[in-house]
């Protein structure tokens, strides 16, 4: 059973509850994948852990919302309210022997980085974009190129507090609360507000990793690479030519690394890029199947004669995209949708290979197509989404219903091979998938706050009630 | 960043050592000397190292090499890098007269070599990431009748080296092959120190940076480059005419 905590744990934060301010939704409260577009009832400010609002008061549906980097609604509240985070911005406790961090939820990774490097620490796991917050990344349990020796993000959790609608605080971890504490590794932020949280940091020389690029070409050159990679590399994740048919299908670039040794290289700056901006989004024309193609061949092309080695800074190596702020507005105003699966390792590889000449015989393109396999390190989140076997992620441009059957074609052969397909990043997954996705859904019911829903959890679950 | 520096106490290694105590390094330290490398550890805990480990072992004692390093690979919890710098210029005029003395001389600067930086190449080989640094000289380049012994030693080491660079480069491992040119240091106290003599913070430096950035092949000074370019093409006839 749930105990009740009321102090904080150690945050030194006693606060009184207020009632809530409701302010109007602003343009970044959006989704990252800009689709769909929703009307948020209004926005509660979150400014510190001394000062929460009192939760039971708000009317409607509530939900925590970050950075706004989940692709499709599961960040989204239509007709609701969200609790904003992004004030939840300080650190509280930084262990640099131990190498732990405890900070309030709304703390970004990218902030947490600038901290932390300097001191020879790193993040336990990272996703592909440093702009994420922690209450995020653990809502989320979200994973990196080194999940199959370090886990997800959860897994890496040792303790978070949780407010609940009934004012009620939470300490959870794997001994206080550990069914709540599981719960919401993975929650989807149903389950109350995390206010802060602690987890272990990995110790580094310094910023650089030590990198390889791989070509290959075949689905089962990838598997020979990626398990051979998986012993000596932390870091693995590929690219793959999605639209490349016949003897190509399945041709990619494949990316290992390990931390580098060295804490500085004379004349090799590893400090993040400035950042430039895609300023408004671009003409639906701009990205279509001959640019992608073409996109596709050269990037595959230049890199296929050779294995490329190179100590490289970190940020370029984990975060090639956060370099472009607004990368999401190169896909047109209709926005686009992300697609992000995992099937079961079984010997003949036949659910990834479907999924391949699937989207390669559709003919609509994915600019980005990125291929990882998972390792057996279970998290504790009840609707944790990485488990072992090979993850595939995607991005369309939203062509409307030509996109949204190719979509359904592919969770038909993933909930076939017993796989998932990723809440992160869906904005269109039908109940039945989510349940075939997720089978501890039912159990997940009871730990959920009743006043906490999304637009995601509503789509999958109302059919099903 | 954990160091392992074999043949600590030579003044080159010690400059080397000091750089890598500014970042905070762990270092283990293998010296002949214990009461020098006691001093040695002072002093670059002093420095900001942020732990010093020290052992005193003769390393012409090639039996002992496997424990050692596996030693300084528990000590230090795996080696990012290592720096192979001990060694002995040697007495060419005894080592002519007996030749138990010049393979002696062989066995400190050439076989030794070959042993410890077979054994630590072999345990860095499945960390993909690292550097081993070796410290050759420019009298491996060709043999002088002055110094053939010690530049035959010198030989093989840069020659082994180049070998394992080819090898190490496919799991990400850079090898150094360091090729000083005359230094002050106790080391070279009989020689006659002209203007081309460096001094041995400036060449300790400069091994800290090129094992940082893995480079390949360093002269130092630079001007050695171009020098042993010229001396390596002038022919055998006329090459063993000079007094060099």
């Amino acid at each position: 059973m749930v105990t009740e905590v009321r102090s904080a744990g150690g945050t030194g934060s006693e606060g009184g509850v207020r009632a809530p301010n409701i302010e109007a939704p602003e343009s970044r409260h959006e989704s990252w994948g800009r689709f769909p577009r929703v009307n948020h009832a209004g926005v509660i400010r979150l400014t510190s852990l001394a000062d929460l609002p009192d939760l039971g008061t708000i009317e409607g549906d509530i939900l925590p919302f970050g950075y706004g980097r989940s692709y499709g609604d599961s960040c989204l509240n239509d007709g609701g309210v969200l609790l904003d985070a992004t004030g939840l911005n300080r650190l509280i406790e930084f262990d640099d022997e131990l190498g732990v961090l405890r900070c309030e939820a709304g703390v970004m990774l990218a902030d947490i980085l600038k901290v932390i490097m300097p001191r020879g620490w790193f993040l336990p796991t990272t996703p592909g974009t440093k702009y994420v917050s922690v209450g995020g990344a653990i809502a989320n349990d979200v994973h990196g190129k080194n999940h199959h020796v370090a886990g997800t993000f959860g897994a890496n959790v040792t303790r978070f507090e949780l407010l609940r609608s009934d004012g009620s605080r939470l300490v959870c971890s794997p001994s206080e609360n550990a069914e709540m504490f599981s719960a919401t590794i993975g929650g989807l932020g149903l389950t109350g507000l995390i206010l802060w949280a602690d987890f272990r940091l990995r110790a580094i020389s310094g910023p650089y990793i030590q990198m390889e690029q791989i070509p290959f070409g075949s689905l089962d050159e990838f598997f020979d690479v990626s398990a051979d990679s998986d012993k000596h590399y932390e870091y693995t994740m590929s690219w793959v030519d999605c639209l490349a048919v016949g003897h190509h299908l399945g041709r990619g670039l494949f990316m290992r690394g390990n931390h580098s040794w060295q804490c500085a290289i004379p004349g090799k700056d590893w400090r993040p890029k400035e950042r430039f901006t895609v300023p408004f989004s671009l003409p639906s024309f701009a990205l279509n199947n001959l640019t992608v193609r073409a996109f596709n061949a050269v990037n595959y092309r230049s890199q296929y004669l050779m294995t490329k080695r190179g100590t490289v800074p970190y940020d370029g190596f984990f975060y090639p995209l956060d370099v472009v702020s607004h990368w999401n507005r190169i896909y047109c105003s209709d926005g686009f949708l992300q697609y992000q699966c995992v099937v079961p390792f079984v010997a003949d590889r036949s659910a990834i290979k479907d999924l391949f000449s699937t989207i390669s015989s559709s003919g609509q393109g994915s600019f980005l197509a990125v291929l990882k396999t998972f390792g057996n390190r279970q998290s504790p989140g009840l609707l944790s989404f990485p488990r072992p076997g090979v993850t595939l992620a995607l991005d369309f441009a939203h062509r409307g219903e030509r996109t949204l059957e190719l979509l359904n074609r592919l969770d038909e052969i993933v909930v076939a091979a017993g796989g998932a397909v990723y809440p992160a990043k869906d904005a269109r997954m039908s109940g039945d998938v989510f349940r075939h996705s997720f089978p501890r859904w039912e159990e997940f019911l009871q730990y959920r706050d009743v006043r906490f829903s999304s637009s995601f959890w509503r789509r999958v679950t109302d059919a099903a009630a | 960043m954990k160091i392992l520096i074999l043949g600590a106490t030579s003044t080159i290694a010690h400059e080397t050592a000091k750089c890598f105590a500014a970042d905070s390094a762990e270092l283990f330290l293998v010296g002949r000397d214990a009461p020098r490398l006691r001093a040695l550890a002072s002093d670059l805990t002093a420095r900001g190292a942020k732990r010093v480990e020290v052992i005193a072992a003769d390393l012409a004692q090639i039996d002992g090499h496997p424990a050692l390093v596996s030693h300084a690979v528990e000590s230090l919890g795996g080696i990012d890098a290592a720096l192979v710098a001990h060694g002995t210029l040697g007495d060419q005029a005894a080592s002519q007269a007996d030749v138990q003395e010049t393979l002696r001389q062989f066995t400190t600067n050439a076989t030794s070599y070959i042993s410890l930086l077979t054994l630590i190449a072999n345990h860095m080989e499945e960390r993909r990431t690292g550097c081993i640094a070796v410290i050759s000289s420019v009298a491996g380049e060709r043999g002088r009748g002055s110094n053939y012994v010690y530049g035959a030693a010198k030989s093989a080491v840069t020659q082994f080296a180049s070998g394992l660079r080819a090898r190490m480069a496919k799991c990400g491992i850079a090898v150094v092959t360091i090729k000083p040119g005359v230094v002050d240091t106790p080391m070279t106290s009989g020689i006659k120190k002209g203007p081309l003599t460096a001094k041995a913070e400036k060449v300790g430096r400069r091994i800290y940076v090129a094992m940082l950035k893995g480079e390949d092949v360093v002269y130092t000074p630079w001007f050695w480059g171009p020098i042993m370019l010229v001396i390596r093409t002038i022919p055998e006839g006329i090459f063993k005419k000079t007094k060099l």
